[in-house]
């Protein structure tokens, strides 16, 4: 399943998402992140039957991610963002 | 002769006189539902005629508008260039007007650096507030004036002026005090201006432009946020289009719309 | 307000055809919206009753009053349910709730049982949230996407028209239609700056209708842009309060190209049954077990 967690509103699209196929909660994301916006979940929250830990964008976090972000994505040059980076799957990506 | 900037925001019209980097005559006039009479209105407002104003500079959302306008300039130019000549020390301008928002890091020259800027959204900008201070049918400064005096610590959730307006009906149903709303929705509005500072990077000195400015409420929150202090000059609204004039004095503007669409 | 334009009717429906003194497996779902809620109780995996309600200031009294009401008249009390799952903006609020599950994973299972184990894409237009969400034949997502964070493409955000236009939101969409030429869309997406739009343009002389219809166009825009970030793939089915405005479905209908399913059931139940299907499910799996 892809879970893409954030908001579009009149200046943009801002999702991030995570293939939760490919993650097993291996929580390497979770630190990496200044804004603390990941967290691993013992039960996936959007699919019930599911038996593996998952890793989320928190529900505080998700409504705000373009301001969370804000500090891994500068008007400039943009190194590799340190979540993506951190995860040994692949299983992050940013739509911005 | 004298050189004006005029600056066609969303809620006002604002105009600066100057002549040798000096502000000589000034005007503030509420932009209405016909920004072109609101213009007109402005420029026969002035104490100096407008046939002794030799060159006109149009910064603003709506200066597409202005018929007399000799140059344009974009938001992001007149309100480094306004701020930089007010205060030299400056190296952050946070400008947060009626409908957007924008924050920008300057050189010593006080040219720019980088920007961010939030439109669109009326979350980032004057709107919320007003929005909200309507909710509460209070007017602005007893929005503002209400946040001052609060000792709780309650914050928004929402993240969007129309859910804010029903998050407060919660509030209110459970009897939060008005004045930790106030805060909270001040703390709200700040919290999104300052990720956009932290975008461009935050330099010492920051100045504060822009109607919201006006607002003590939001600038205590932004001070708060920001853990340092943030610098209001007088008319705070007017530095854009001081901005704009001092572009014109030194010919750094373009001459036609097109050049300044960002 | 004087006059509640965003008033729409509270209803609810009991099946005649069963008896669900005679069911095996009766199962709650209660879905708490920050606009609406409801709540339905499935006997055997069929849809037994429902109710549909404002939501109040209070998240557990919503849920109590959704339910109640769905189960008016039939005999049934809150001790007759085996099972209840709340979802919803307030799921963690549903007092009576044996457990809570996401919104989302609901709808997808919601809108499985209602439009048919061809759905593969979902929107889901709620009071104050947007969902795309794509499932498999048996319900279960495989990509979503959720925005609760704006205004636009909302119920709120339709209630805020009503409110200016002074049109009673089920009407609407009616009369969005009844434009003879389409006016261009409103510029702003944003429900705040798009309203002082609308008020320009009244102020200009246009039409109630041409005025709706510009929002409506836009709307329909806005919620088709973030309907292609996931794709869309037929069959497509629209749930939600606002898919019984003809006027935004049907401009969405058009921009796609693509038709949606018609819906048998009320659209706006179709988290709770996702709700009350699951818990029909975790009984049999607890039987299973035991």
């Amino acid at each position: 399943m892809i879970a893409n967690y954030g908001y579009k509103d009149g200046s943009g699209d801002y999702f991030i998402a995570i293939d939760t196929d490919r993650c097993d909660g291996c929580g390497a994301c979770v630190p990496m992140c200044p804004s603390s916006v990941f967290m691993v979940m013992d039960e996936d929250p959007n699919d019930p039957m599911r038996e593996e830990p998952v890793a989320v964008v928190a529900d505080d976090q998700r409504k705000k991610i373009k301001y969370a972000c804000a500090q891994c994505k500068p008007g400039g040059d943009r190194p590799p963002l340190p979540c993506v980076a951190a995860c040994p799957v692949d299983a992050i990506t940013h739509s911005w | 002769m004298y050189t004006a900037g005029i600056d066609v925001g969303a809620k006002t019209v604002k105009i600066v006189v100057t002549q040798d980097g000096k502000i000589v005559d000034r005007q503030i006039v509420s932009a209405g539902q016909d920004a072109q009479a609101a213009i007109e209105q402005a420029w026969q407002s002035l104490d100096t005629p407008i046939a002794d104003i030799g060159l006109i500079v149009a910064t603003g959302s709506g200066r597409k508008s202005t018929k007399r306008a000799n140059g344009y300039v974009t938001e992001v130019a007149a309100a480094s260039k306004g701020a930089i000549k007010t205060d030299p020390e400056i190296r952050t301008v946070v400008d947060v007007g009626a409908e957007e928002g924008r924050a920008i890091r300057i050189d010593q020259n006080g040219k720019v650096v980088d920007f961010a800027i939030n439109e669109k959204c009326a979350a980032g900008a004057g709107a919320f507030t007003e929005a909200m201070a309507r909710a509460l049918e209070v007017d602005l400064p007893t929005l503002a004036a209400m946040s001052l005096k609060s000792t709780g610590n309650v914050a928004m959730n929402a993240q969007c002026a129309v859910f804010a307006e029903s998050e407060l009906v919660t509030l209110v149903h459970s009897n939060t005090p008005k004045e930790d709303m106030a805060k909270a929705i001040h703390d709200a509005i700040s919290d999104r201006i300052v990720s956009m500072v932290r975008r461009v990077g935050m330099a010492e000195k920051v100045m504060l432009i822009g109607g919201v400015a006006l607002n003590d409420g939001f600038v205590a929150s932004l001070a708060n946020d920001l853990e340092t202090s943030v610098i209001v000059p007088q008319d705070p609204q007017l530095v854009s289009a001081y901005g704009a004039a001092i572009l014109g004095e030194e010919g750094n503007y373009a001459e036609s719309l097109s050049e300044t669409m960002e | 307000m004087a006059e509640e334009y965003w008033r729409w009717t509270e209803s609810r429906w009991t099946n005649p055809d069963i008896d669900w003194k005679k069911g095996d497996i009766i199962t709650g779902g209660v879905d708490v919206g920050s606009v609406s809620s409801q709540a339905v109780v499935f006997v055997d995996g069929e849809l037994y009753c429902y109710g549909n309600t404002r939501t109040g200031s209070n998240s557990p009294d919503s849920a109590h009053k959704a339910m109640g009401l769905a189960m008016e008249d039939t005999g049934m009390s809150l001790t007759d349910l085996q099972y209840t799952v709340g979802t919803g903006y307030g799921r963690v609020n549903v007092p009576f709730g044996t457990r809570a599950i996401t919104e989302i994973a609901c709808h997808a299972r919601g809108a499985n049982f209602m439009y048919g184990p061809t759905v593969k894409t979902v929107l889901d237009m709620g009071g104050q949230d947007c969902k795309a969400i794509h499932c498999d034949p048996r319900g279960k997502v495989t990509n979503f996407l959720m925005n609760d964070k704006c205004a636009a493409g909302t119920g709120r955000g339709m209630e805020v028209f009503a409110d200016l236009l002074q049109v009673p939101i089920t009407q609407i969409g009616e009369l969005s239609l009844q434009v003879e030429k389409e006016p261009p869309p409103v510029s702003s997406t944003c429900v705040v700056f798009a309203k002082s739009e609308a008020s320009s343009l009244l102020r200009e002389g246009w039409p109630k209708e041409k005025v709706i219809a510009a929002y409506c166009s836009a709307m329909a825009h806005r919620v088709v842009t973030l309907l292609e970030r996931i794709g869309v793939e037929e069959d497509f089915a629209i749930t939600g309060g606002i898919a019984k405005n003809v006027g935004v479905v049907g401009r969405i209908e058009k921009e796609l190209g693509i038709t949606a399913l018609k819906p048998k059931i009320d659209t706006q139940i179709a988290g709770a049954v996702g709700a009350a299907l699951f818990g029909d499910a975790l009984v049999k799996k607890e039987r299973k077990k035991g």
